[in-house]
């Protein structure tokens, strides 16, 4: 299995485009922020915290689709389920790949990316952090919507409108876990239970996800 | 026995394919397949792999035995040669590559991208995976699309060194590979026929 | 003779065949009841006017937009564990007509918002909730349309299904963690001192029946199509393959 999350990392690094395109649309939809409604330092501080986490989520989308299409269509995915590896094992490492590759990245610029829109002092550690504990939970969803759209010819459309509902709790939990510290309040409960959606999705995309894979090569 | 069926049916989709197929495969055997194109070779392939569950009958078969090599190869083409082999011979916790490339005489391109091969060695390195995979039963489709007759020669010969070690091998070809000794089985009379089909969705009371 | 027999196409078709007239009139007398008791039979709230009849439609509506995502579920899981096609149909044919009870729900709630809260929208907790299993419908129904194997898209919707249940759920008490809401407490409730005043009470009722039937009437209509088109591409790969 091991052996799997290396293939997968070598591949997204050697392919090109894959890790650094999600950090370049990242910092795209930063930058266009300011534009779109203004560079008052006061308004951007407000907003800071849930467009960083907008901005990483969509960002997180980008590169979903090839978490199994590629592995679909040259073969590898047959040859997979067929291989000793549980699919379920194979589901979680190709989505912790994609974590490694996008959702950690992502979550280490974020801070940078705070100084750009003026967040506020003190919610940069709680950026990372709730990026930290809540970008696994985007990866996992993120394999589960490529794992039911795997056969579909242009599912990427799709993918997203399957996917982005999904995202809806780790968001708002995330967001407000920054949101809370920059209004001064005490943001435990926030923080608590988007770790521990992170960690319920951990749990359950695997199975969920291997039962559509298996579904879509049969 | 390595692998018995008995009175299978199959389907693609919403398809019946095939319909009251069984079939015996000994260690030391091979088994090819014939029949047209569409007659369901690919689809009895990828039941017998455990890819598609059976509309009905039996496989007795261990399935850890059984590995699955298809049209395509499964190859990536950002890696070498040897980095592809490796994956798989880790995926199937066997050591060493250097037999399976000896064997479709691939050392040579150890170290070149795979994106950099020709379709001929491409499919070599794709069937190398089978002496990697360590596994007793290879259900083939197609193996020698792509080949040269000498390759072809050369891949019969693998064969023949797998059956010697107590494997056996399903195929489906339609050239002849000059082993000397295979069963052959054609399966276009096991081809579903529309009154076969247990679909609700055809009772002639819905009409 | 189980329950189950009626998911067989064939006997689910013969059934609905006699029951659809009866089920038909039912939901009209139910409708025309409530509704007309509702809208004219009613006096005028003392403090929102006549406004406040557009609950006769409001209500219904948004449970019945819960409840089909539930039935949804439920069929769906019925498909999954014992391959009953009717069921998987049932599923499908349900998701246009829950959509469509969202969006009532959100049309009526914000023509009744308008006068009540002084604005169509509000991103209260129960809006938005509506909001996002609006977009849940959306990806459900992309989806069964998207996959061409029906049984593979029966498969995945529900797998689908399942999941985006339990993240539906995860929503509906996230959006109450990020805003307090504006919205009233439920509408009826088993506690008399919770609920609305009795004199809305029984025309209510009358037509959350009338819409609960209207959905069986829509639903088995729906589902007989469904069967009937899932004939066609039987036979016509039937065709194909002589």
């Amino acid at each position: 299995m091991i052996a799997l999350l290396r293939r997968d990392m070598a591949l997204t690094f050697r392919m090109g485009g894959g890790f650094g395109l999600s950090l370049a649309f990242f910092l795209i939809v930063v930058m266009f922020v300011p534009f779109g409604i203004g560079a008052e330092s006061s308004t951007l501080s407000i907003i800071a915290p849930g467009v960083l986490w907008i901005g990483a989520l969509l960002a997180c989308l980008l590169s979903l689709d090839r978490i199994f299409q590629l592995d679909f269509e040259d073969g590898s995915l047959d040859l997979l389920a067929t291989s000793p590896l549980p699919l379920e094992g194979v589901v979680a490492m190709k989505a912790l790949a994609h974590w490694l590759t996008t959702g950690l990245p992502l979550t280490l610029a974020a801070p940078f990316f705070g100084f750009l829109l003026h967040l506020p002092q003190g919610a940069y550690l709680w950026t990372f952090l709730s990026l930290l504990a809540g970008t696994p939970a985007l990866s996992f969803l993120g394999a589960f919507g490529a794992a039911i759209t795997v056969g579909l010819k242009r599912g990427g459309l799709l993918l997203s409108l399957l996917v982005l509902p999904l995202y809806i709790p780790t968001l708002i939990f995330g967001a407000q876990t920054v949101t809370m510290i920059a209004k001064g309040q005490n943001n435990t409960t926030a923080f608590l239970i988007l770790a521990a959606i992170s960690l319920f999705t951990l749990a359950i995309v695997p199975f969920s996800a291997a039962m559509a894979l298996r579904i879509n090569l049969r | 026995m390595l692998l018995t069926v008995d009175n299978l049916a199959c389907r693609r989709g919403d398809l019946h394919v095939l319909t009251g197929l069984s079939l015996g495969l000994a260690a030391g055997r091979v088994l090819v397949l014939r029949g047209p194109n569409g007659s369901g070779k690919t689809t009895l392939l990828r039941t017998l792999a455990g890819l598609t569950p059976p509309v009905g009958g039996t496989i007795t078969a261990d399935p850890e035995a059984i590995t699955y090599s298809g049209h395509a190869d499964g190859l990536k083409a950002q890696l070498s040669v040897a980095e592809n082999l490796e994956f798989w011979a880790s995926v199937f916790g066997t050591l060493g590559i250097d037999a399976a490339l000896a064997a479709f005489d691939l050392l040579g391109l150890r170290d070149r991208q795979a994106q950099n091969l020709s379709a001929g060695q491409k499919r070599r390195l794709g069937l190398a995976r089978l002496l990697v995979s360590g596994r007793k039963i290879w259900l083939l489709d197609e193996p020698t699309v792509s080949l040269d007759a000498q390759n072809v020669q050369v891949f019969a010969g693998v064969i023949k060194s797998h059956l010697m070690t107590g494997g056996g091998a399903i195929i489906a070809t339609h050239i002849d590979l000059g082993l000397a000794d295979t069963d052959v089985l054609d399966i276009s009379p096991f081809r579903a026929k529309s009154t076969d089909h247990n679909n609700p969705f055809l009772d002639e009371a819905l009409a | 003779m189980s329950l189950w027999e009626y998911a067989n196409p064939t006997r689910f078709m013969r059934l609905t065949d006699r029951v659809l007239p009866y089920v038909t009139v039912l939901t009209v007398i139910c409708l025309l009841t409530g509704l007309t008791w509702g809208f004219f039979f009613t006096p005028d709230d003392y403090k929102q006017g006549s406004t406040v009849k557009i609950i006769f439609i409001h209500v219904p509506s948004a449970m019945m937009a819960i409840n089909i995502w539930v039935m949804m579920l439920v069929a769906s899981l019925v498909w999954l564990v014992r391959r009953h096609h009717v069921s998987a149909l049932a599923a499908r044919a349900a998701a246009p007509i829950g959509v469509t009870m969202t969006l009532i729900a959100l049309f009526t709630g914000a023509i009744w918002g308008e006068p009540m809260w002084g604005t169509y929208w509000a991103w209260d907790p129960r809006l938005t909730a509506f909001m996002i299993l609006f977009v849940f419908y959306l990806g459900y129904i992309a989806l069964w349309s998207a996959i061409e194997d029906q049984d593979t898209a029966a498969d995945l919707t529900s797998v689908l299904c399942m999941v985006g249940s339990v993240f539906a759920l995860l929503s509906r008490y996230a959006v109450n963690f990020w805003n307090q809401g504006l919205h009233q407490g439920a509408s009826l409730s088993m506690d008399a001192e919770q609920h609305v005043d009795n004199t809305y009470y029984l025309p209510l009722l009358v037509s959350i029946a009338g819409f609960v039937l209207l959905f069986l009437t829509l639903v088995l209509l729906r589902t007989r199509a469904e069967i009937r088109s899932r004939r066609i591409s039987a036979l016509i790969a039937q065709e194909r393959l002589r």
